[in-house]
């Protein structure tokens, strides 16, 4: 072994870090889509680790869907402002109430698809050429097989069919007016790689990622929290138990997993030992068909 | 631990998309519910077992048509390595997707079928492999299985597949007997085999040396972006952020900035604002230099003594990506790393068969998936090593002026043939 020992955690990390860069050096106005989750607190923690001494050469935006977890929310709005980054927040509410969206019904109605018109309206707002996510290839099917840079026409839709060949590091960012790029800067990471590198780099998250009790409605095998979002039926079994959220999404479709995990040791041996993956275990929109995600990936979604 | 990045080659019918759920399924990467839902279209397919090709299959426009339609990226992992499979289909788009899943990969599995033995095909990767000078090849003859795992049948593949790699110049070859759909020789040595002497297929991924092909000889780091931070203690800084794509630069190094040929001294390396004396391949650091020079996105800091070549007329290989036909007089934007350059094609020399290797010189343009050889002139210059020398600083895109499309690959190729 050679003086020069990078490890495959350091190689993430650089990948993540030229990208963001490859970003930062292609487009005008580029934004960093920020939800409060994991992955996108990990974005934060490269782009940090990419451009400073200076600032963000884009702001954290955030599409909140009016279901997040409070936790979530406040821990947004915390890291924003440890790091002196601008903050942009768009109300999926308002353009449910500017456009009168129909909205989903049912027990565990979804704000997801509708995510997405508030998505496209803030891209058309702000001009923005190029919105950085935290989505990975290992989370499913679809994304296994977007590119790094996926180009989306005015209407936000993922062609498949049409994608960009991507050689060696170099990134293709050009676009004609209208157009713009979703970057990916982990596509390559796994949930597990996320967690040891939260770990490596004593990367601050939101308290629901860790073991608390709380009190959940219990739905074929899923549990999810109770909140002014759900609708509790007659029957329905509600229990308080100890859980902890592997994904964090929307509080009407994201389930917690029960849990005594406190610290984040304990949640990476719970994941090495996991029989389920992420989202089967945790989202409950994915549960809709075979191809949930692909289906809302054409039409705008990240 | 480390990542493998490599690539299957192989169509469906060699079992490739098998031995990939062999891989996933085996070292346990496939999770229960994953599983299920396979299950449930094995079912639907009316097969017995579970199919573990169906692991790989990717979109529902896919499963509905039976093909794959690009390149799909899977993952997994062992205690020793952490594992990125290209996993790119086999039919008419094939050059194209091979390229692009090769220009990223460490390593290509080459798929053969016993029962075939080294077929057109089996040429046609190859080539491309060595085309992209990949530098580690592994032959998994598979299907073993329906040759009664018999000796003479692999050792005369062996035989076989050792004159393509000697005409193609090949280097690295291991070769392996397997049966994906049973996992012999996968995870496990196969007991039905005891006359094979080497590792399955497994253990020699987690062995094969990947950090001896870094190169840490020839520094080379495109600049991609400037950080002026312009607060009042930082009212003069100036860091060039980009990624070192070779060699190792130190504190105190003497640099060359092409193409404009400044020069300066290294005066700090950062990563994420803290110091540090050294960066090495493939790190992302902050340079800062001595001098006030001027130094912008795309020029590359290069050491004053290890210089890459600063040209305007090249020569390259082209593995054409799109409908429209390569010709001469056509103009693309040309990308290499962070520099980006509007270019001219002179002429075509001639079309590469990735089959034979036979060079045709009466060709004018080239179609899709033709690799060909051909002279370009940039709008200004661009840095670059030879492809052969230095994979990292010698690929290079082309992009189609008005579609904005990654129309070609290109490697860069020596100076005076």
């Amino acid at each position: 072994m050679s003086k020069y020992h990078f490890d495959y955690l350091d190689n993430l990390e650089s990948e993540a870090i030229h990208i963001f860069r490859e970003v930062a050096g292609q487009f005008e106005r580029p934004a960093l889509l920020f939800s409060g989750g994991k992955d996108s607190i990990t974005l934060v923690h490269l782009a940090l680790k990419a451009f400073r001494p200076g600032k963000f050469p884009f702001p954290l935006v955030h599409i909140d869907t009016g279901h997040n977890f409070p936790e979530a929310l406040a821990f947004r709005d915390h890291l924003a402002e440890k790091i002196g980054e601008k903050l942009i927040v768009r109300n999926v509410e308002d353009t449910i109430k500017a456009k009168g969206l129909t909205e989903q019904k049912g027990k565990f109605a979804s704000r997801n698809a509708l995510q997405t018109f508030t998505l496209l309206d803030t891209i058309e707002e702000f001009k923005f050429d190029a919105c950085i996510g935290g989505a990975r290839r290992d989370e499913e099917k679809a994304r296994a097989k977007e590119r790094i840079f996926s180009v989306r026409d005015e209407f936000g839709q993922w062609d498949p069919k049409l994608q960009r060949p991507e050689l060696w590091n170099t990134y293709n960012g050009k676009i004609h007016k209208g157009e713009n790029v979703r970057v990916f800067p982990i596509s390559n990471w796994t949930e597990l790689d996320v967690w040891n590198y939260i770990r490596r780099n004593n990367i601050e998250l939101p308290s629901i990622y860790y073991a608390h009790e709380r009190e959940v409605l219990e739905y074929e095998n899923q549990l999810v929290a109770t909140s002014e979002f759900i609708r509790v039926d007659p029957g329905d079994s509600i229990v308080r138990k100890t859980v902890r959220y592997r994904t964090v999404g929307d509080m009407t479709c994201t389930a917690a997993v029960e849990s005594n995990a406190s610290t984040i040791e304990d949640i990476i041996s719970e994941i090495i030992a996991t029989k389920t993956s992420e989202r089967g275990e945790t989202r409950i929109d994915d549960r809709v068909s075979e191809a949930a995600m692909e289906d809302r990936k054409k039409n705008g979604y990240f | 631990m480390d990542i493998l990045k490599l690539i299957t080659a192989g169509s469906v019918d060699d079992g490739k998309s098998t031995l990939i759920g062999r891989l996933l399924y085996d070292s346990k990467s496939i999770l229960i519910d994953q599983l299920e839902a396979i299950e449930k279209q094995s079912k639907n397919k009316e097969q017995g077992e579970i199919d573990l090709a169906l692991l790989t299959d990717g979109l529902r426009a896919e499963r509905e048509q039976g093909i794959t339609i690009d390149v799909a990226y899977k993952y997994f992992s062992t205690p020793k390595r952490k594992f990125i499979i290209a996993d790119a289909p086999g039919h008419i788009q094939y050059t194209r997707n091979m390229v692009t899943g090769a220009s990223n990969s460490d390593l290509v599995i080459i798929l053969i079928d016993a029962r075939h033995g080294v077929i057109e095909q089996t040429r046609r990767h190859s080539i491309i492999a060595s085309l992209l000078q990949l530098p580690h090849i592994v032959v998994a003859i598979n299907k073993m299985d329906l040759v009664e795992f018999k000796e003479d049948v692999y050792n005369n593949i062996v035989i076989e597949y050792s004159k393509v790699a000697a005409q193609l110049g090949l280097k690295d070859v291991t070769y392996i007997p397997i049966s994906a759909l049973n996992g012999d020789n996968i995870v496990d040595k196969s007991d039905k085999m005891p006359w094979y002497q080497g590792e399955s297929l497994l253990s020699f991924l987690e062995q094969v040396e990947v950090e001896k092909d870094i190169n840490y000889t020839d520094a080379r780091f495109p600049v991609q972006y400037v950080i002026r931070p312009q607060t009042e203690e930082l009212h003069d800084y100036r860091g060039y952020a980009g990624k070192l794509i070779s060699g190792v630069f130190a504190k105190g190094d003497k640099i060359i900035v092409q193409p404009s040929g400044l020069t300066s001294k290294i005066k700090s390396i950062e990563i994420g604002g803290e110091e540090i004396d050294e960066a090495y391949a493939p790190q992302s650091v902050v340079l800062q230099l001595e001098d006030d020079i001027d130094v912008s996105r795309g020029d590359v800091i290069v050491p004053v003594d290890n210089l890459p070549h600063v040209e305007q007329e090249v020569d390259v290989l082209v593995c054409w990506m799109a409908n429209k036909p390569f010709a001469a007089g056509n103009r693309y934007f040309l990308q290499i790393n962070s520099r980006v350059v509007k270019t001219v094609v002179k002429e075509i020399d001639y079309r590469l068969d990735v089959n034979s290797l036979e060079k045709d010189y009466s060709i004018k343009s080239a179609a899709l998936n033709d690799v060909v050889k051909a002279k370009i002139k940039t709008a200004s210059p661009i840095v670059f090593d030879e492809y052969d020398k230095l994979r990292v600083n010698g690929g290079a895109i082309l992009i189609d002026e008005t579609s904005l499309v990654t129309v070609g690959a290109c490697m860069i190729q020596t100076l005076n043939p």
